[in-house]
């Protein structure tokens, strides 16, 4: 069994790092996540987008859902948003999401192909 | 839906969008009654009965982008198909509890399925909520509870990726202790 208390040590390990962050983080990465991007597989993007976060210690990179974002056909929906600037990323998949991480996120590089805008 | 998990993700979120501060998920298996068990139960808004009534209806929805709601009937419906049932108990300003019985051995009975990836999700996208999550087989049984997770992180936010990689680990590791690696 894994405990609970695992999390004193991370916290222990963490509470450094997380001082020097600002509360709003610069980039906002969310996945639609309504009855019909969870059937779509919204689910496995979101946990793809999260562990690349982690791994690659992004701490200015928060990861979220938001609802049914009314075009249900192209689910999975991923918003990218950087200040004003909001990219959308549709018909998403584990593989196309963590490349969403290390161009656009990492390197900045739009990924046109998977934007909503070449799918139309 | 491919896997039952992915139906208690989009259960739950409605009592998320029910204002519930409170969300207990239990899934449980009973080998000698042949059942498998998952109830959501929240401390949300509630629904009258004119809704109660109604929610079972696909051309039922609170959603305002468009006029159908799927997400109790295909619950419903993966119950029924194994000889099972779904109930739906509701009170207005009190909270709503959907307990949906599954035949755990029928041949149409869908997987479990990736339970951690469901909690985790639940937690990270709504980490202003408190959730409890218990897992049973035969009386034996592990629980996550996000206060005592609060209590042991201090100031850490929950939504915190790296924390969320651990919830998932979790629920992973400790489900194979419970259920001997032989995953429903």
């Amino acid at each position: 069994m894994i405990s609970i208390e695992e999390l004193k040590a991370m916290r222990d390990q963490m509470q450094s790092t997380l001082d020097m962050r600002n509360d709003n983080k610069q980039t906002r990465i969310v996945v639609g996540m309504a009855t019909c991007g969870i059937a779509a597989g919204a689910r496995p993007v979101l946990q793809a987008l999260t562990e690349e976060v982690a791994t690659r210690k992004l701490t200015d990179v928060m990861v979220t859902q938001t609802g049914c974002i009314g075009i249900c056909r192209l689910e999975p929906i991923v918003e990218v948003f950087e200040g004003d600037v909001k990219t959308t990323y549709v018909k998403m998949t584990p593989e196309k999401a963590r490349q969403v991480v290390a161009s656009h996120i990492v390197n900045h590089q739009v990924v046109t192909e998977y934007t909503i805008g070449a799918n139309e | 839906m491919t896997e039952l998990s992915l139906n208690i993700l989009d259960i739950a979120e409605n009592s998320v969008r029910a204002g519930a501060k409170n969300i207990r998920i239990a899934v449980e298996e009973d080998t000698a009654a042949d059942t498998l068990t998952i109830t959501v139960e929240d401390d949300g808004c509630g629904m009258n009965e004119e809704l109660l009534k109604s929610v079972q209806d696909p051309f039922t929805t609170t959603r305002t982008t468009r006029r159908v709601g799927l997400g109790i009937p295909l619950f419903q419906e993966a119950a029924q198909a194994t000889g099972g049932y779904l109930t739906i108990q509701s009170e207005v300003g009190k909270g709503t509890r959907i307990c949906a019985v599954f035949g755990l051995s029928h041949i149409d009975r869908m997987p479990l399925g990736d339970i951690a990836s469901t909690i985790a999700t639940l937690i990270q996208c709504n980490s202003d909520r408190e959730w409890l999550y218990r897992y049973t087989v035969d009386g034996r049984s592990f629980t996550l509870d996000t206060r005592e997770m609060r209590e042991m992180l201090g100031g850490v936010p929950l939504n915190e990726p790296d924390i969320v990689c651990w919830i998932r680990e979790f629920v992973t590791q400790n489900t194979k202790e419970i259920d001997g690696g032989n995953s429903v």
